[in-house]
């Protein structure tokens, strides 16, 4: 009996019905938070004394880095489960967080390129922070890869799951980058366990957009899970019926 | 609080930042607009798929039984 939530957790079909209330909530929320978080930072947040206006770019580079690498551990964390427990939704939603972890990826390496040009006069430099950063863009898209290489969806789910724990020992890299090799990337703004290096007039509209971007991230994965579960799961009565309905 | 900019045009030159900017928060939002439509997209071709596949079943059940009696189909329904 107490086991019960846990296999009905696993279940594809209970994760959809369920989800189907959660996602017009989730939208409102990411829409308005990053709506009112955008417009903080880009026209009320002061100018920054060095940077000038091109540190309005943090705004997105940071919540998006932040949800870059908090969706490596969702995607390897959930890949272990699959492979502990059998787990069929587990494999489902790992897969599902690998393209969105490697957009975010995107976003954040780009964006910080594109704050490079201004602030250290350059798109691209080999600094440890941002190598790493690169190294797990490769380590999604190597999911993303390795997910479509498999004649049999349950190989391919082992195949990722296995590469995605593999890749963990980049995260740790990734956070202390900053302060093992001090080059050119700034270290970190926000700290939980120190008081924080950033004016609350900057602080409070960046935690804006970082809760929004949670919320996207949430809404997003969810929108991604569900159309894998309705394509993987297309020969059972309940999906068939669901798509013949036009729901 | 109050906008840090004097106009419409100050607010989108930046000081001169403005490009780089906008281009970091277009290239944004492009990509989680890409991130939301793709699993809807997703979604709409598996339906026209199942749908197509419907349509071919039916017709194939259709001419394996075709001369089906008028009465007998009305008593069916």
């Amino acid at each position: 009996m107490a086991w019960q939530w846990f296999h009905r957790l696993g279940s594809p079909r209970w994760f959809y019905e369920k989800t189907s209330a959660w996602l017009p909530w989730l939208a409102a929320a990411s829409a308005l938070l990053l709506a009112v978080g955008m417009a903080w930072g880009l026209g009320f947040a002061p100018q920054d004394a060095k940077q000038g206006n091109s540190y309005r770019i943090i705004f997105i580079h940071v919540p998006a880095a932040f949800l870059a690498l908090a969706g490596y551990y969702l995607m390897a964390i959930s890949g272990a489960i699959g492979l502990i427990w059998k787990m069929k939704l587990s494999f489902v939603v790992m897969r599902a967080a690998a393209p969105i972890g490697a957009a975010l990826t995107f976003v954040s390496l780009f964006t910080g390129a594109v704050w490079g040009k201004p602030t250290w006069g350059t798109y691209w430099v080999w600094d440890a922070r941002i190598t790493s950063m690169l190294i797990l863009f490769f380590l999604y898209v190597g999911v993303i890869a390795l997910s479509g290489a498999f004649a049999r969806e349950q190989l391919a789910d082992k195949a990722c799951a296995l590469l995605a724990l593999v890749g963990t020992v980049n995260i740790p890299i990734i956070y202390k980058s900053v302060d093992w090799w001090f080059t050119l990337h700034q270290p970190a703004t926000i700290k939980l366990t120190e008081s924080s290096s950033i004016d609350p007039s900057m602080f409070y509209p960046l935690l804006t957009m970082i809760i929004g971007f949670y919320c996207f991230y949430a809404w997003v994965l969810i929108l991604h899970t569900r159309t894998l579960v309705l394509k993987r799961e297309s020969r059972t009565q309940w999906v068939q019926q669901l798509l013949g309905e036009g729901r | 609080m109050e906008f840090q900019f004097a106009g419409l045009a100050d607010f989108i030159a930046m000081n001169g930042h403005g490009p780089f900017v906008w281009v970091a928060y277009g290239v944004t939002l492009l990509t989680m607009a890409g991130l939301v439509t793709q699993p809807l997209l997703e979604r709409r071709r598996l339906r026209a798929e199942f749908r197509r596949e419907q349509r071919i079943r039916e017709r194939r059940a259709a001419r394996r039984q075709p001369e089906r009696p008028a009465a007998e189909a009305a008593l069916a329904e």
